[in-house]
């Protein structure tokens, strides 16, 4: 939110001429009957996606030489608005002359670039952007269709956000490689979420499997899982100068528990790590003797001389412990 | 020739109304509240602006009309002012309201569910109102406050507000009504109607935007929203605006003026305009004439899609709204239709017309011109009337989208 969304934005001014165009006077809407098909020597193929009651609806006609499975011809209908007209006509443009295996390579990013004016400006605002989605599904149903397969066998991974095609690998990958922690960081990296917000959350205009909140949640879990055991690990191997002070106290109870609790504990005693302070020349380990060690003469020598030196021996060569 | 049809999202300033306000920019742009003459000078003109108001809405002298900035402000202020006064300093917990009202009800509603009021959001008949009985129901001991809107925007329905404030007054529960869509409309007669609130704004009937109004039954308690240097009695802080103000009391004033005549006259253009599209097959319009306000048709066309629909209404330059879900920036499908529930083709198919006493014979004809051939055109493209049959397997078996 800024001074350029105080007024929203005007969505028919934002399309491109050949939207406006294309809306006013699609070039392949119609239909292709099987009978005048077959009387071609071709095979009629007619795919629906969406539905009136979803507020969508395309159905795409293809008549497919069956020599060379090329579409030699190609039309549409469409209950939508004037964005989904246009795809839908440039949909069928872009099929046209295509083998089957060609077009099934056809996805909404193509179809909104064909719409385009100029390369570098997108053809309809970013709400619109899921109008072209429909393109790509109804051409591999299509397709699937055609070569008696299910239309999700063409799937090759999983498309989380379809308006901008960014898988739920790539997602992962670029919110580790970059340390990423909100939405808005991943909307900025990848473009996924820009668009119709639909794979954002949960309640947008449509439902989706994957949600980029649970992703993000799911793949930082993850990543502090793998944080928390680089730390433990590298309590062990001497990196504990760099822990954080949770790390710092887990790593010390860690090295109490394993040498020196069970001594205390075989007299009825305990100890307890209650702070640590990381000076220039030592780091202090403040710790509070509990049960049996209260007062015990060897709790100020000969125990703590063993304490101490355990931790340096396991942790830091800095450490000093000081009981209080 | 331009058409502008859709007089419940705003409507044109009345020429008349901004000839009064005019003198109250650089002429008499003293502060009210000031002692001096520039002050006082505006005085007459604020006075008589009140009762232009009181007499339109036949309100008592017992009853408070604050100015506001519009109704979004009004609303606002009752349903956080009831939420203040006897929710937080008091032992009520709730709140009866419909699932169709404007936003600024929903929304502060939502706001308020989140500091822990209950909402009670009633559904509506297939004509798109809240039956009496059924709010009557949903009263209890603990409900605060119940606020029903006295018109829908979408539909122009005209929801059954005396038999509501009757349940209410006998209940002792306040009761509120957005009456954005009414007053100007229809016949508002606060003599004759319980409401305890009522809000309104002057943009949606030929007055100025940015001004609109809070009537509050017998001066009742009712903690302000915008505190500050006390104006309007301390009810509601703020320099009054006052060519504002002076406005929109011409413009209530010209609305309600022989409001009978002006009803029959917009009603005969409405009529007109929706025999004429209902001769187009398969069509419906919500609601029964006679129970909307006397402008508005929600008509739904069967395989065209609403924002479809706009843009080639648009293209002849007739201007129209529809709640559909492409049209709206947040692609949300059109609650009242949702709501009606009856077909949910109805929620992407629906057009609004809403008319003004500036609409003219000569704009319904071209309209339904113009309408009648973008049906054509866009039927023609739709898949809804395709005639060659999926192949098979290449049917939808249920909606792929999420609305």
């Amino acid at each position: 939110m800024a001074k350029n969304d105080l007024l929203g934005a005007s969505l028919w001014d934002a399309y491109s001429n050949k939207v406006t165009t294309l809306m006013n006077n699609p070039q392949h809407q119609g239909e292709i009957f099987e009978a005048d098909a077959e009387s071609r020597g071709n095979k009629l193929i007619v795919a629906d996606f969406g539905a009136e009651s979803c507020g969508d609806a395309v159905r795409l006609y293809w008549e497919i030489d069956p020599k060379t499975d090329t579409i030699v011809n190609s039309k549409f209908k469409s209950f939508g608005c004037g964005t989904a007209i246009a795809s839908s006509d440039v949909m069928t443009e872009l099929c046209i002359g295509k083998t089957v295996d060609q077009a099934v390579k056809i996805t909404n990013i193509d179809v909104e670039f064909a719409l385009r004016d100029s390369p570098e400006i997108p053809a309809v605002p970013p709400q619109k952007m899921h109008c072209s989605v429909m393109a790509y599904d109804v051409i591999k149903k299509a397709a699937g269709l055609y070569k008696g397969v299910d239309a999700s066998s063409f799937e090759t991974e999983i498309i989380v956000c379809e308006c901008a095609r960014v898988s739920l690998g790539t997602l992962k990958e670029v919110i580790r490689l970059n340390d990423l922690k909100t939405i808005e960081q991943i909307t900025d990296y990848t473009k996924a979420g820009g668009f119709c917000k639909s794979c954002i959350k949960p309640g947008g205009h449509e439902a989706r499997e994957y949600y980029l909140v649970d992703i993000l949640a799911d793949t930082r879990r993850e990543m502090d899982e793998e944080k928390m055991k680089a730390a433990a690990d590298a309590g062990a191997t001497g990196d504990f100068e760099n822990m954080t002070l949770v790390q710092q106290i887990k790593a010390v109870d860690a090295v109490v528990d394993e040498n020196v609790r069970q001594f205390l504990v075989m007299d009825g005693g305990n100890m307890e790590v209650i702070d640590i302070k990381k000076g220039d020349e030592y780091i202090d380990i403040y710790i509070r003797y509990l049960g049996a060690c209260n007062g015990c003469a060897s709790s100020s020598t000969g125990t703590l001389y063993a304490i101490e030196a355990t931790l340096k021996e396991k942790l830091s060569k800095r450490i000093r412990v000081l009981p209080i | 020739m331009k058409v502008y049809l859709d007089n419940n999202a705003t409507t044109m300033v009345d020429p008349q109304v901004v000839e009064v306000m005019m003198p109250f920019f650089s002429e008499m742009y003293g502060n009210p509240n000031s002692l001096h003459k520039f002050g006082t000078a505006t005085h007459p003109a604020l006075n008589k602006a009140i009762n232009q108001v009181y007499t339109a809405l036949n309100a008592g002298d017992n009853d408070d009309i604050v100015f506001t900035s519009c109704a979004t402000e009004s609303n606002n202020w009752v349903l956080k002012s009831v939420f203040t006064d006897l929710i937080v300093n008091g032992d009520k917990n709730h709140i009866v309201t419909t699932e169709v009202e404007h936003p600024s009800i929903l929304a502060t509603c939502r706001f308020l569910e989140e500091e822990g009021v209950k909402v009670t959001y009633l559904p509506v008949n297939e004509n798109g109102i809240v039956e009496a009985h059924t709010v009557k129901s949903f009263i209890t001991e603990k409900t605060a406050l119940v606020s029903i809107m006295w018109a829908n925007n979408e539909t122009g329905m005209i929801f059954p507000i005396q038999e509501i404030g009757e349940i209410c007054k006998a209940k002792g529960v306040l009761f509120h009504s957005d009456g954005v869509q009414a007053v100007g409309k229809i016949p508002v007669d606060l003599q004759a109607v319980h409401v305890d609130f009522l809000s309104m704004s002057a943009h949606k009937f030929h007055g100025p935007k940015g001004i609109g109004a809070l009537y509050i039954k017998n001066s009742q308690k009712l903690t302000p929203l915008l505190h500050g240097g006390a104006h309007m009695g301390g009810r509601r802080s703020g320099t009054l605006n006052v060519p504002y103000i002076v406005g929109m009391g011409k413009a209530i004033e010209l609305a309600t003026t022989n409001m009978e005549e002006k009803i029959t006259a917009i009603r005969a253009k409405r009529d007109r305009l929706e025999d004429a599209l209902l001769e187009l097959s398969n069509t419906l319009v919500v609601g029964p004439r006679e129970s909307r306000t006397p402008n508005t048709i929600l008509i739904s066309i069967r395989g065209v899609e609403g924002e479809g629909m706009l843009w080639d209404l648009n293209n002849g330059q007739i201007g129209a709204s529809t709640g559909s879900a492409c049209a709206s920036e947040e692609l949300e499908a059109n609650t009242v239709m949702l709501a009606i529930g009856a077909d949910n083709e109805l929620a992407h198919t629906g057009i609004r017309l809403s008319l003004s006493r500036f609409t003219t014979d000569a704009e319904i004809d071209y309209t339904i011109t113009h309408f009648k051939s973008a049906v054509a055109r866009l039927r023609a493209i739709s898949s809804s009337f395709a005639i060659q049959k999926p192949t098979k397997g290449g049917e939808v078996q249920e909606c792929e989208l999420h609305h």
